[in-house]
């Protein structure tokens, strides 16, 4: 099978691999990188577990081919906590229960961090419109509203 | 056997792939083709892409405007001056979804997907598609008709519509859940009022066939009458002409065709 | 959080340590950093890819399976039917003595639902899996199909599992659970009024986010590690060393991280064979449900029906409560028999009648063997019996919560399945959703408690 060289910025640090041609992003980060913290639920795109920040966009590593990946950067959720320390989305996500069996959280994660770079004090209606992608078998979406907004409240403060 | 991803910088050479490579799709966003492969769909297996950013561009022109084949819902709906056609573009997906999923690929979305498509259906845009034999613009709704079976090697490359129609869009997608549900189905409607009476009108269905369709019966029965509840009875009673919606997870054909008339008529007089 | 302490103040310790208390989840922290480790979250060096060929029909006898041209397909390592399966007739619950034994790992001569397993192809990756697996050739003689309760039943049915060899599954009791308590009839003949209503429910799948699967390893000494997302470890050990003829000291099943199960991860489908391919070609296998089987293959919620005959006084107080209950079993028994034991237990809900008759089917379709899901067999019983309420009390010209509050068991009155009522706590519950919904009751029924009836 045919291999192609890959390069690009995860999470901060350059990556570079050999993927069989048409790889997904998740199959290249989770198979060949250890990038197992992005998790892959429904691959057809509807679950939204495999949600990854691809140069400053949300976008769904299962439907994402590696190689349109070059030169790319990339946030996971592995790169949240800086120096031993919460993002202030997972301080939330633990205080508020908005994880349950926690297979969600990373994309869903990625998916409120997309929200917070464009929009530090979303209101609840813009909350739900940036989860709607991401579905969540446990919580009922309520702990995750409330985390996020939470969230976007400490950050906002802690600003001030 | 494998699956393999063809890099071109420009539609003639991806053209000319098409025709040769083995199982190969051209490759937009990713969000239906990918999605097939993962599935387990064995004829795919060349994926061509192309990069050229032409593609990507929106262009406002005086008299009309021309989406490229790569624009993402996202971009879409973050201009406002596209209006209607904005928040239609909104109503596609979750975030990530709009992040990726492309103008091209969303007339060749099946039911029920491809909700864009119904509002540039009202709007009787123009599609371009390149290939090896050359490059012509067919109006989308012919494009609807033979979206299935394009000779190989085509490849869309833009939409285009009148700047004028834009103004006058309607767009309601029915959905069970709110935000990012499927469409139970899709309605969008470009009018045109003189004298207090409609004087053109141009009504697009998603979800009520197998691809986008537009309501001619009910077109005709709007013209002339006012835009009141009984102006409207006439085109409500016709809406369904000509209609085979499916019957999927999101609705049976049955339940499309019974709740059509109402969304028509909330989205004519609501 | 908020704990209402004013009822039962008397028999509780408020000295309490843990209870009332916001605790963190010890897997928070793992899962918000991503670094909790589900089974997938592994990669082993020359793992194989295991892809199951599925029947495409409900009902249908095998005459020939023809793997050749599978066989032959470039990054193919093994195919397995049957033949291959040391222990092939199995069912889950034979390990607490509830038989018989009813369905094959992988089909033999028949197969009974769109999707059941015939052949299990092993290959280097995904993609070849897949390709092999729509050329292993299965030669079908298409059966007529049972495909609901009332089909089942008919008398000129079709048998869909002939290990039972009718359409019911027959418990040592007979041919359903049986409560009897009182004289129903005596009851219904006792009533101001009667209300006879059948209630009915659809399949329900879990779709968890993560899907059913596992990645087995083999290790020195014939022992096999075995990483899976499975909501039952220990039965997941016994039915796998059932299935496989080995000791269950020579499986090490690493589990307890579950992305979402809702008892759709408790049936063990996935380990056997998966155990079995990493035994037989020696390398690691993965085995993990694309999300079209999650949905069409994993076990559902199955589909019951539910007949409820009342007989109720005109001052509101239920004299007879008659209950029949079909559970859609799909065409294996799986959990279902104990899921259709469960609703006799439940009925006739937490409610105080004299004369109580159930009866309670596990019924065989040629649908996808259903099995547990949150409060399976009880779920539905509730919400029949909660309509069925409410239809009681706007027939007697009651408030609804009034009604229940008047029928609600007590501490100390004896239940339909005999045993006396205690720890009750149903009236102080309803009192507080009245209070908290501003759905006023009547004064006096603020004044009932759970501890004893009224004169």
């Amino acid at each position: 099978m045919p291999k192609v060289a890959i390069r690009f910025t995860l999470n901060g640090s350059e990556a570079a691999e050999f993927v069989e041609s048409g790889t997904t992003l998740l199959g290249a980060l989770r198979d060949k990188l250890g990038e197992t913290s992005v998790k892959g639920g429904c691959l057809q795109g509807t679950c939204g577990a495999c949600s990854v920040i691809i140069d400053g966009a949300l976008k769904l590593s299962c439907l994402t081919l590696a190689e349109s990946c070059q030169d790319a950067r990339i946030e996971t959720v592995a790169a949240l906590a800086r120096g031993g320390l919460l993002h202030p989305l997972q301080r939330a996500f633990v205080e508020t229960f908005a994880t349950q069996c926690g297979f969600c959280t990373s994309g869903m994660l990625m998916a409120a961090k997309a929200l917070l770079d464009h929009n530090a004090t979303p209101s609840r209606e813009d909350v739900i419109e940036a989860i709607s992608g991401n579905i969540c078998r446990c919580t009922g979406y309520e702990p995750i509203i409330q985390a996020i907004l939470a969230a976007s409240r400490a950050a906002t403060s802690t600003a001030a | 056997m494998s699956l393999t991803l063809a890099t071109f910088e420009g539609v003639h050479k991806a053209a000319l792939a098409l025709c040769t490579a083995r199982g190969a799709h051209y490759i937009g966003g990713g969000t239906l083709l990918v999605r097939r492969a993962n599935e387990g769909d064995l004829s795919i297996e060349t994926f061509v892409r192309v990069t050229d950013p032409g593609l990507a561009a929106i262009t406002l022109g005086p008299g009309r405007i021309t989406l490229g084949a790569s624009v993402p819902m996202a971009a879409i709906a973050a201009r406002s001056e596209l209006g209607a056609l904005a928040r239609a573009a909104k109503t596609i997906g979750g975030p990530a979804v709009r992040n990726m999923a492309s103008v091209g690929g969303n007339l060749f979305a099946p039911s029920p997907y491809g909700d864009l498509g119904v509002a540039l259906l009202a709007l009787d845009a123009g599609v371009s598609i390149e290939s090896g034999a050359g490059r012509e613009e067919i109006p989308l709704e012919t494009f609807y008709t033979r979206r299935q079976r394009l000779p190989s090697g085509s490849i869309v490359t833009a939409v285009s519509f009148a700047r004028a129609a834009l103004a006058n869009l309607r767009f309601a997608k029915v959905s069970r859940v709110k935000p990012k549900g499927s469409a139970v189905l899709t309605i969008a409607a470009v009018l045109a009022e003189q004298d207090g009476v409609v004087s053109s009108a141009s009504i697009a269905l998603g979800c009520m066939a197998e691809a986008p369709m537009r309501a001619r019966a009910a077109e005709a029965a709007l013209l002339g009458r006012k835009l009141t509840r009984e102006g409207i009875a006439p085109a409500l009673a016709a809406a369904t002409a000509d209609t085979a919606p499916p019957t999927d997870a999101i609705a049976s054909a049955w339940y499309r065709r019974q709740v059509l008339p109402v969304h028509l008529g909330r989205l004519l007089v609501g | 959080m908020e704990l209402r302490k004013s009822y039962f103040a008397d028999e509780r310790d408020d000295h309490l340590v843990e209870v009332g208390k916001p605790r963190a989840r010890t897997d928070a922290l793992g899962h918000v950093t991503g670094a909790s480790r589900f089974f997938a979250d592994r990669n082993f060096p020359g793992m194989l890819h295991l892809k199951m060929v599925r029947s495409p029909h409900h009902h249908a006898r095998i005459r020939a399976i023809d793997t050749a041209a599978a066989e032959r397909l470039p990054g193919v390592v093994r195919i397995l039917t049957a033949r291959d399966v040391p222990h092939n007739l199995y069912t889950i619950l034979t390990l607490i003595q509830v038989g018989p034994e009813d369905e094959n790992v992988l089909a033999t001569d028949k197969v009974r639902w769109q999707g059941e397993a015939v052949a299990a192809v092993l290959a280097l990756s995904e993609r070849a899996a897949t390709e092999a697996a729509a050329r292993v050739a299965v030669d079908y003689e298409v059966l007529p199909a049972v495909l609901d309760i009332d089909a089942a039943l008919q008398a000129e049915a079709p048998i869909v599992n002939e290990y039972h060899g009718r359409n019911y599954y027959r418990y040592d009791s007979g041919e359903c659970r049986k409560v009897r308590y009182g004289d129903v009839e005596a009851g219904f003949r006792a009533a101001d009024h009667i209300l006879d209503q059948t209630y009915s429910s659809s399949p329900i799948e879990h779709a968890p986010t993560e899907t059913t699967g596992c990645i087995v390893v083999p290790e020195p000494g014939e022992r096999f590690t075995c990483y899976t997302n499975t909501q039952a470890m220990f039965f997941t050990l016994d039915v796998v060393a059932m299935i496989l003829e080995v000791p269950g000291h020579r499986l090490h099943m690493v589990g307890g991280t579950v992305g979402g199960g809702f008892g759709g991860k408790v049936d063990v489908i996935v380990e056997p064979i998966a155990v079995l391919a990493a035994k037989l070609t020696g390398r690691p296998v993965s085995f993990i449900y694309s999300r079209a089987e999650e949905m069409q293959v994993s076990s559902p919620r199955g589909a019951e029906r539910i007949r409820i005959k009342d007989g109720v006084l005109r001052d509101g107080r239920i004299v007879a409560r008659q209950v029949t209950a079909w559970l859609d079993a799909g065409a294996y028994s799986r959990h279902s028999t104990y899921g259709a034991q469960k609703a006799a237990a439940h009925f006739p809900g937490p409610y105080t009648i004299p004369n109580v008759a159930v009866d309670s089917y596990c019924i065989y379709t040629n649908r996808t063997p259903s099995s547990a899901m949150r409060g399976f067999g009880v779920t539905i019983g509730d919400f029949a019996l909660e309509v069925q309420m409410d239809k009681l009390a706007r027939l007697v010209g009651m408030h609804p919560l009034e009604f229940r509050c008047l029928n609600a068991y007590r501490d100390g009155d004896m239940k339909a399945h005999r045993q006396p009522t205690e720890g009750a706590a149903l009236v102080e519950c309803m009192q507080e959703a009245s209070r908290l919904a501003g759905w006023p009751m009547a004064q006096h029924f603020y004044a009932m408690s759970s501890r004893r009836r009224e004169a």
